[in-house]
């Protein structure tokens, strides 16, 4: 759920990460932290939890800057990708106004990817949203990996598996170097601001 | 569901606060969405990021709701944690937001519940939501 505050005319815009465990969500929001100044981005919050893996949540706000006299404020969240966690994957999306879907590489993750992006496709169904409305951009993740010994899935094979039948906007990405975040980012926040206005015109 | 508040709306919201909350002898208090956004807070947030804090309140309360259902409830009414100096106490407001107020040790929990509950009164009309 989007919020106007026309005191301040400010609007707050909440995009999730989604996508499949130790995908590179939190990489993502890790490297747009350490590569933002301190006048675009806010704290960055990572829920303190044993492990590499996302517990609950992180949590990056930032300022884009003015669109037509309005501020506007973003709220990066991730979800844990592990399957089991699905009951806080549906509470970070509460009031979700754009979606980042992480896909992993790995060869060995094909199915995983699948599997994820059917079970936001469910969980955004349960709120009344659909898939196709709402704004998306897939960023294929570790593609650095190309040039190593690990097997990964080819971008062809990956736009067949999950971007057949959405035809959202997508990127080759490594969260891990910077490659693609950016324009991951900024493809999502144009979808996302677009959306909530449109949304708005029409109240 | 979004929300926009005009100035008038936020003006109102902020008297409330101000008049109830601030008076009675809170620190600090924030209206925030149940998706983490912030909408007003006042106050003295000296040294408090108040955006994370609406993003952790939000995933707090909703983390509480899940807790309510396995034991047969649909959410907590209210949440109160207890600090050695400072504490803070959670107020569910219509069905979509939350009232979060700080206070110290020298301001009653009686009090501070009692003005909420008036506040969270006030503020459902103008929100917009159901009570």
């Amino acid at each position: 759920m989007s919020f106007i505050d026309l005191s301040k005319n400010e609007v707050q815009c909440k995009i999730v990460y989604y996508g499949p465990g130790r995908g590179g969500k939190t990489t993502n929001l890790l490297y747009l932290h350490q590569a933002m100044t301190d006048s675009v981005r806010g704290k960055m919050v990572t829920i303190d939890t044993k492990g590499d893996r996302t517990l609950f949540f992180d949590f990056l706000p930032l300022a884009l800057g003015q669109i037509q006299g309005l501020s506007i404020k973003i709220q990066l969240y991730t979800v844990p990708g592990q399957v089991m966690y699905n009951a806080t994957r549906k509470l970070v999306l509460k009031g979700v106004d754009g979606i980042v879907f992480v896909a992993d590489s790995l060869k060995v993750q094909k199915e995983k990817n699948v599997e994820s992006l059917d079970n936001l496709r469910q969980n955004l169904a349960e709120d009344n949203i659909d898939i196709k409305e709402i704004p998306l951009v897939l960023q294929y993740n570790k593609r650095d990996l190309g040039g190593s010994n690990i097997p990964i899935l080819s971008v062809e094979k990956m736009q067949e598996d999950l971007n057949r039948e959405l035809q959202v906007p997508w990127f080759s990405g490594s969260a891990l170097k910077g490659d693609g975040v950016f324009e991951t980012l900024r493809e999502i926040s144009k979808g996302t601001v677009k959306y909530v206005s449109r949304k708005l015109l029409s109240r | 569901m979004d929300l926009v508040l005009s100035k008038e709306s936020i003006d109102n919201i902020i008297s409330v606060l101000d008049e109830d909350l601030l008076r009675a002898g809170a620190d600090c208090v924030l209206l925030v969405d149940r998706s983490g956004n912030l909408i007003v807070n006042r106050g003295d947030p000296a040294n408090l990021d108040v955006v994370a804090l609406a993003a952790l309140s939000a995933a707090n309360f909703g983390a509480t709701a899940e807790i309510a259902k396995l034991i047969g409830e649909d959410d907590f009414a209210l949440l109160f944690h207890k600090g050695k100096n400072e504490n803070i106490h959670f107020t569910k407001v219509g069905k979509g937001f939350i009232l979060i107020t700080l206070f110290g040790k020298d301001v009653s929990l009686g009090l501070i519940r009692l003005n909420t509950a008036r506040v969270t009164d006030t503020l459902v009309p103008i929100l917009g939501g159901e009570q």
